[in-house]
């Protein structure tokens, strides 16, 4: 116990040295991207509109006019202090945005992979169980289709449908106009809202996460079946699992508990790996349906040409990647000792 | 001195066993129906993307053509698909927009195996510094979603589809260097390259004769799944106005333009949507059955 408790702490210690090498990294791509720019740093940064005092004083502002090594070393002094730069579209500093929108992000992000997990565990049992068979080929069609649909097109579908044709959820945003927005604490509205006392707003707030959700879940969804699918396969034949249904164990025990507790990890580790993509998936979701979170506040960046919002957010998405899959790493070294001592 | 001893004997029997070889691997994939619908689905977009200007009704209706008679016009024998809000025949549009899209997943995938592959090798093959190096530079490129990076690199170089296929061609690359490296590693130390080593080739004889063609299914593979994966990519710079430019013939553009017609005018959306899910399925599925060749275990 000593010993792991002590190997546990050394991994800890490595990995977080690591992720801020690959935090410098990160910065270093945004950096470059920035100058690869053709043609002023600063006139990007200063907006389409702007007038050539305005270009100039954001030059000596943001660095713009020191050398490339200077100037990078500018960009992480800003970075430290928390410094995003400014949006051109919102006319606010990009770090205020992200607080705004971050949260909201966070939250069909968070609900979306539920939706991914409640769905794709089962299935991927059920189509390990039923091998071969109609529900095994079900399953698979769905799971292969879940990469190829075209994200943007399955949420523009579902709110044609569901929305504008039988009216069962809204056609976008987060609350209806007539709802009132529950103080800000966490900054995701459904967990304000039932803070606040206020279950109503709570469960408007998640019918309008309902489908947008639902389109970001499909590719995670799809990787979850076929990872569970091919661990319980493996697990499910195994000796242990043998012997447990010759002492005549029920197959619901056998599958539900002694088969698939030995086959969630990397399904574990499938659910953190897809929550970056999701994150990225974010810009093309929230463009449907109007959602304000930082994919959409990311998508009309871009479009303007809003150059500051769209590197932040490049970076905080990266960051926060790095972050989950970290978290992953140690929560497997915590679960398999294996995994512990190799390293 | 070896080399020259085994040469008759291994041309003897190369023709029937490489004969053998490939009626097996035509056996396994053909016994698979999602592996052989993939490769229909494939062989068809291919066939739409080198004939599209003469299968297409309207051909003229790809570049802008405007008929304001015929606006948006339900699908119906005359218009199969439907017109769009200038008039245009959707049919036309989506099957010449076959030639983009293919254009695009090649450009990107050929770009980033041009990228990987020789990254990889290096990586694999050398110790030391410069394969740390790489593998921390690929490892930051991959824990970056690949399409926010494309978006940050498109908002960089300006909107269109020439920039967008740049984006994610740099986005896209990481991918191969992590496969090949990991092969290139395990095989290197096979016993096969030991021997050839023994047998006194070059390191640039093992790296290209021998411990590359071990690495170029699961390249294949890969290049299947990512051909689907760009067009995916592709069609999501286009949706969100980043790629290809309306009234260019580009799936995901149409699906933007189509959008603000829904739910009175859905074919604008539907069909163009259809075409990508359809194509991106297809090379799924074809890289899925030719896993299923070339995995040893399988067999």
């Amino acid at each position: 116990m000593q010993r792991s408790a002590g190997a546990m702490k050394r991994l800890i210690i490595k990995r977080l040295s690591l992720m801020l090498v690959m935090l410098l990294g990160l910065a270093v791509i945004t950096f470059t991207v920035t100058n690869i720019a053709p043609g002023d740093p600063a006139r990007l940064a200063a907006g389409p509109d702007a007038s050539q005092e305005m270009v100039e004083k954001i030059r000596v502002e943001r660095g713009f006019d020191r050398p490339l090594p200077a100037r990078f070393l500018f960009y992480l002094g800003q970075l430290a202090q928390g410094d995003l730069g400014n949006s051109v579209y919102t006319s606010r500093p990009v770090a205020q945005d992200v607080a705004v929108f971050l949260p909201a992000t966070l939250e069909l992000v968070l609900f979306s992979i539920l939706i991914a997990v409640v769905l794709g565990v089962p299935f991927g049992v059920l189509a390990a169980v039923y091998q071969n068979r109609l529900p095994d080929h079900a399953i698979r069609f769905l799971s292969v289709s879940g990469v190829a649909l075209p994200m943007f097109w399955l949420g523009l579908m579902l709110q044609w449908y569901l929305s504008l044709e039988l009216g069962l959820f809204p056609l976008g945003g987060r609350l209806g106009i007539f709802d009132e927005v529950p103080p800000r604490i966490t900054g995701m509205i459904t967990f304000d809202a039932l803070l606040a006392g206020d279950p109503a707003t709570a469960g408007n707030a998640l019918k309008h996460m309902v489908l947008p959700a639902i389109a970001l879940s499909f590719p995670a969804l799809a990787a979850i079946i076929r990872v569970n699918r091919a661990e319980m396969l493996e697990v499910l034949g195994r000796d242990y699992v043998v012997n447990a249904r010759a002492q005549g164990i029920g197959p619901f025990r056998i599958v539900a508990i002694y088969a698939l507790k030995n086959a969630i990890l990397p399904t574990l580790a499938m659910i953190g790996l897809r929550f970056g993509w999701m994150l990225g998936g974010t810009v093309l979701v929230e463009s449907v349906f109007d959602f304000p979170g930082i994919g959409l506040y990311a998508a009309k960046a871009a479009i303007s040409s809003d150059f500051e919002p769209i590197m932040a957010v490049t970076l905080i998405l990266g960051a926060a990647f790095m972050l989950t899959n970290l978290l992953i790493d140690l929560a497997y070294a915590l679960l398999d000792p294996r995994v512990r001592n190799q390293i | 001195m070896t080399d020259a001893s085994l040469e008759p004997r291994t041309a003897a029997i190369r023709p029937p066993m490489r004969f053998r070889e490939t009626r097996r691997a035509i056996k396994t994939y053909s016994r698979s129906f999602s592996s052989m619908l993939g490769l229909v689905i494939v062989v068809l977009f291919l066939f739409i993307a080198a004939f599209g200007p003469w299968l297409a009704p309207y051909p003229e209706d790809a570049y802008g053509a405007v008929d304001f008679a015929a606006k948006l016009l339900p699908p119906s024998a005359e218009h199969w698909f439907g017109t769009d809000q200038v008039g245009s025949d959707i049919l036309s549009r989506v099957l010449i927009g076959a030639r983009t899209t293919l254009q695009i997943g090649v450009t990107v995938t050929g770009i980033a195996i041009l990228i990987g592959v020789p990254l990889g090798l290096i990586a694999g093959m050398t110790s030391g510094w410069i394969s740390e190096v790489i593998m921390r530079i690929t490892d930051i490129f991959l824990s970056i979603p690949g399409l926010i990076l494309a978006i940050a690199i498109v908002g960089a170089l300006g909107p269109g589809i020439l920039n967008a296929m740049i984006a994610l061609s740099l986005v896209w690359w990481p991918g191969y260097v992590r496969l090949v490296q990991a092969k290139t590693l395990s095989e290197r130390n096979e016993t096969y390259v030991d021997a050839a080593r023994a047998l006194g080739a070059g390191p640039l004889r093992v790296l290209f004769v021998h411990v590359l063609p071990n690495c170029l299914s699961p390249i294949i593979v890969k290049a299947s799944m990512d051909m689907g994966m760009a067009i995916l990519g592709a069609a999501s710079l286009g949706f969100l106005g980043l790629g290809a430019q309306p009234p260019y013939p580009e799936w995901g553009a149409m699906i933007a333009t189509g959008r603000a017609y829904l739910p009175d005018w859905w074919w604008a959306t539907f069909f163009p949507g259809l075409a990508i899910y359809l194509t991106v399925l297809g090379f799924n599925l074809l890289g899925d059955g030719l896993r299923d060749v070339f995995d040893p275990r399988q067999r």
